[in-house]
């Protein structure tokens, strides 16, 4: 099951550039909630901070708190513990390419010493079918490699990898943006069917998306969180009229 | 900025005005028919329905093609549904008119009596709910709106008076029954044009501030924003 994400105070930075500016937000557990704003707002800083990217990067630093359950993420844990709790989809699918569609899938547990072949078989195949990849890959899960597929399905074989480790919470960064509209009408399908068993956060620059898979939406600009409410409140009232002319395509 | 897509909710809303200013003329002319037995006037009513018709099927097909292509979100997703229910209500203030109209060419051909009932001084209170109406909705104004609201309940206190006073009427002079009955309708047909204006201002209300005052909801249940009068 998913488990809630509270996240208070937080602060990012690229070395002396501010980044985010004292974020606070609740995400709920085993729903969707989307975060929206123009290109360079700090979405993505802020999706990246809650598995602990962002300090990957030279001279990045965080401060505040993140806690995903009753897991503080920013005191004393792991990176690695923390990723198998926080799955995580990007823009650009990015399978392994020389790894078979089988090996893609279990990539994750392999890693953690996960030996037990017909259980790996098993979350595979459970993994498959979550992603809803399963009945169009299940004869060629060997013969196959991960970048044959088509860009939907690679994303598809991402999320499954991402299921894999059975994480909590899985964080997608514009997960659709090199996708078709099939392509992007299956992973929005995903997505709902996705929530039952893990809370979603999902960064998105196509609105329309945000309205139709998320319950919350956050709309971020210039570091901070402007507002963050009911999707439907988002986008039929907003509170604030930053908010208002960014849905509304005033501006961005 | 979507500058094409505000392009259209311009026109949509231009649209809208120009079909505001026939419903109103409409009303007007029905109204002044009945006061001066004009046939006229009454033929100029129901020429002017087809183009408010015309109007109505152009309206919709506007805000339908915005609604299709655009995907509007927040206050113009609610400015085009209130145009699209506002349409709905000009047209039937227009369907109304001709009503009125008919009924005077009605009364024309029967002998005038005297009738215990100001007509004329509804269709002023009617008229200037049309008119504020409209101009709430021009100016975007939730409080014009809420003040065309308020001026329902007198236009309904008119029409049960009119309703007490030609019963009565036409008990007691049987004979001007025809002429009391026509008055009658005429004072029900405006009691509806009121009806549409009250509509027309709840939709405006809903645009500016987001609240469904419908049913005797409260507006105050959302704060309005000055800056979303100016779109």
């Amino acid at each position: 099951m998913g488990v809630g994400i509270t996240v208070e105070q937080l602060n990012a930075f690229y070395g002396k550039t501010q980044a985010l500016f004292d974020i606070n937000l609740t995400v709920l557990a085993n729903h969707a909630t989307a975060l929206i704003g123009p290109s360079g707002c700090g979405k993505s800083t802020f999706i990246r901070c809650l598995n602990r990217m962002h300090e990957t990067i030279p001279e990045a630093r965080v401060e505040g708190k993140v806690r995903i359950g009753e897991f503080s993420v920013y005191n004393g844990t792991s990176a690695t513990q923390l990723r198998r709790r926080v799955g995580m989809v990007f823009q650009k699918p990015n399978p392994f390419p020389t790894m078979s569609i089988y090996d893609n899938v279990a990539a994750g547990l392999k890693l953690n010493g996960f030996g037990n072949r017909k259980q790996l078989d098993q979350i595979v195949e459970k993994s498959l079918h979550s992603s809803a990849l399963w009945d169009e890959v299940k004869d060629s899960l060997h013969k196959k490699s991960g970048a044959s597929l088509s860009g939907g399905q690679q994303q598809r074989l991402c999320i499954a990898r991402a299921l894999a480790v059975q994480p909590e919470v899985l964080l997608m960064d514009e997960p659709c943006s090199a996708l078709d509209p099939i392509s992007t009408g299956k992973i929005e399908e995903l997505i709902f069917q996705l929530k039952e068993q893990y809370t979603i956060v999902i960064v998105t620059h196509n609105m329309q998306q945000a309205a139709r898979v998320a319950e919350f939406t956050g709309f971020f600009l210039l570091g901070k969180m402007i507002e963050f409410d009911k999707t439907e409140k988002v986008f039929t009232n907003p509170s604030d009229k930053r908010t208002e002319d960014y849905v509304t395509g005033r501006f961005g | 900025m979507r500058t094409r897509f505000h392009q259209q909710i311009e026109e949509l809303r231009e649209k809208l005005l120009r079909m505001g200013g026939l419903a109103e003329l409409a009303i007007d002319r029905a109204c002044q028919a009945y006061t001066e037995r004009d046939l006229g006037r009454c033929q100029l009513v129901l020429e002017n329905e087809s183009l408010i018709n015309a109007a109505e099927r152009e309206i919709d097909e506007l805000a339908f093609d915005i609604l299709a292509t655009q995907q509007p979100a927040a206050v113009d997703l609610r400015f085009i549904l209130a145009v699209t229910k506002i349409n709905a209500d000009l047209e039937r203030v227009g369907d109304q008119a001709v009503n009125i109209a008919e009924r005077v060419m009605d009364m024309v051909e029967l002998p005038a009596v005297e009738l215990p009932v100001d007509i004329a001084r509804m269709a002023t209170a009617v008229s200037a709910m049309v008119r504020r109406a409209l101009e709430s909705f021009v100016e975007g104004k939730a409080e014009l709106a809420q003040a065309v609201l308020e001026m329902d309940h007198v236009v309904d206190r008119m029409r049960d008076e009119a309703f007490i006073v030609l019963v009565r009427k036409m008990n007691e002079e049987p004979q001007s029954t025809q002429q009391a009955l026509d008055a009658l309708l005429v004072a029900r047909n405006l009691e509806r044009v009121a009806d549409h204006a009250t509509n027309i201002s709840e939709d405006v209300i809903f645009w500016v501030l987001g609240a469904d005052v419908r049913h005797h909801a409260q507006a105050a249940s959302a704060s309005p924003r000055p800056d979303t009068r100016d779109r």
